[in-house]
C-alpha cells in the first residue's frame, strides 16, 4: 500500500498533484513525448541528408533556396521562443493581461512562420519542384512540411490557451499549462535551428560532384 | 492501522518538477534572446563566405548546437529542473543521434 500514488492538490506549491516520483507526470509525460518527436525528426532529417545531392533532375537546392528569405524566417521563430518564455514569466507573475498579450504576440510570430513557408512552398512549386519532381523535392518538402505542421499545432495550443484565459478557464496559476505548450513551442524552434543548418546553410554538393548521383 | 497513517506521501525533492522557482528573470531571457540572434547571424554571415566545406560545416554545426543547447538549457528550464527530465530527454535525443549516425556511417554518406 506504501507505494500508492496519493493524489493531492497543492504539491509544490499548488503546482501539480503528490506523485510517488514527486515529479509532475504531465510535465514527465511531455517530456516523453519530445524525447519520441527526436526520432520523428531525426529520421526525417536523415533521409534529407542521405539523398542530399543525389537528384538526377533539376531544380536543385541552389537553384530555388532563398536564404535572406529562410534567415527571416528563422528570426521570426527564434523571436517567438522568446515571446513564449516572456508568457511564462508574466503567468508566474499572475499577470494575466501581458500574459496574453506575449501568448498572442507568439501565434502570431507563429503564424507568420508558416505564412512564410507556404509562399516558400508556392514559389519552389511555380519553379518547378513537386514532391515527386526528384528526391530533393520529396525529402525536403516531407521534412520542412512536418515541421510546418508541427507550428501550425503549436498556433492552435497558443491560441486556445489566450481564449481560455479570456474566458477565464484557466487554473489561479496558469503557468503550469503555459508551461506545457511553451516545451512544445521550443521544441519545434530546436528542430527548425537542425533544419535550418542542416538543408538551408550547409551547401549541397552539385551532381555529379562528391555525394552526388 | 487507518490507512492515512499507513500511507505516507513520498517527498518531493525540492525541485522535482517545480516551475517558476529558480527560472530566469525576464531580462535574463531577453539576454539569451539576444546571444540566440547573434549566433544566428554569425551562421548566415559563415554560410556566405567562401571558406571551404570543412570549415564551414565543422562551424555550422557547433553554432546550431549552441543555440540549440541555449533553447533546451534556459528556454525549456532543463538548467533548473528537476534532472530526471533532462535524462529521458537526452535519452531520446541520443538514441536517435546514434542510431541515424549508425544509418549514415552505413551509406557512406560521410565518405
Amino acid at each position: 500500500m506504501a507505494d500508492v500514488a496519493i493524489e493531492r492538490g497543492g504539491g509544490h506549491g499548488a503546482e501539480h498533484p503528490e506523485t510517488t516520483t514527486g515529479l509532475s507526470h504531465t510535465k514527465l509525460a511531455m517530456w516523453i513525448f519530445l524525447a519520441s518527436e527526436c526520432m520523428l525528426f531525426g529520421a526525417l532529417i536523415t533521409t534529407y541528408v542521405l539523398y542530399r545531392g543525389r537528384s538526377i533532375e533539376p531544380p536543385y537546392p541552389a537553384d530555388i533556396f532563398d536564404i535572406p528569405y529562410t534567415s527571416v524566417s528563422s528570426f521570426v521563430l527564434l523571436a517567438s521562443s522568446l515571446t513564449m518564455v516572456l508568457a511564462l514569466s508574466a503567468a508566474q507573475q499572475r499577470d494575466e493581461g501581458r500574459m496574453r498579450l506575449w501568448l498572442l504576440t507568439t501565434a502570431l510570430l507563429g503564424m507568420t512562420f508558416v505564412g512564410g513557408q507556404v509562399y516558400e512552398f508556392t514559389a519552389f512549386y511555380h519553379e518547378g519542384l513537386k514532391l515527386s519532381t526528384n528526391l530533393f523535392g520529396t525529402t525536403f518538402y516531407v521534412l520542412t512540411g512536418f515541421h510546418g505542421v508541427h507550428v501550425t499545432v503549436g498556433v492552435l495550443m497558443l491560441l486556445s490557451l489566450v481564449g481560455m484565459s479570456s474566458a477565464r478557464r484557466l487554473p489561479d496559476d496558469p503557468s503550469f499549462p503555459i508551461e506545457m505548450v511553451g516545451l512544445y513551442w521550443h521544441f519545434v524552434d530546436i528542430v527548425w535551428i537542425v533544419i535550418f543548418t542542416v538543408v538551408y546553410l550547409i551547401p549541397t554538393p552539385s551532381p555529379g560532384g562528391p555525394g552526388g548521383p | 492501522m487507518a490507512l492515512e497513517e499507513r500511507v505516507e506521501p513520498v517527498a518531493a525533492p525540492p525541485s522535482a518538477g517545480a516551475h517558476g522557482a529558480g527560472h530566469p528573470s525576464p531580462k535574463e531571457y531577453v539576454r539569451i534572446g539576444v546571444v540566440l540572434f547573434v549566433l544566428t547571424a554569425l551562421e548566415i554571415t559563415a554560410s556566405y563566405t567562401h571558406v571551404s566545406g570543412s570549415v564551414l560545416i565543422p562551424t555550422l554545426f557547433v553554432l546550431a548546437i549552441v543555440k540549440f543547447a541555449l533553447v533546451v538549457l534556459w528556454f525549456m528550464h532543463l538548467k533548473f529542473d528537476d534532472r530526471r527530465f533532462a535524462r529521458f530527454f537526452v535519452m531520446g535525443l541520443a538514441g536517435a543521434s546514434i542510431l541515424y549516425l549508425i544509418v549514415l556511417i552505413t551509406f557512406k554518406v560521410f565518405l
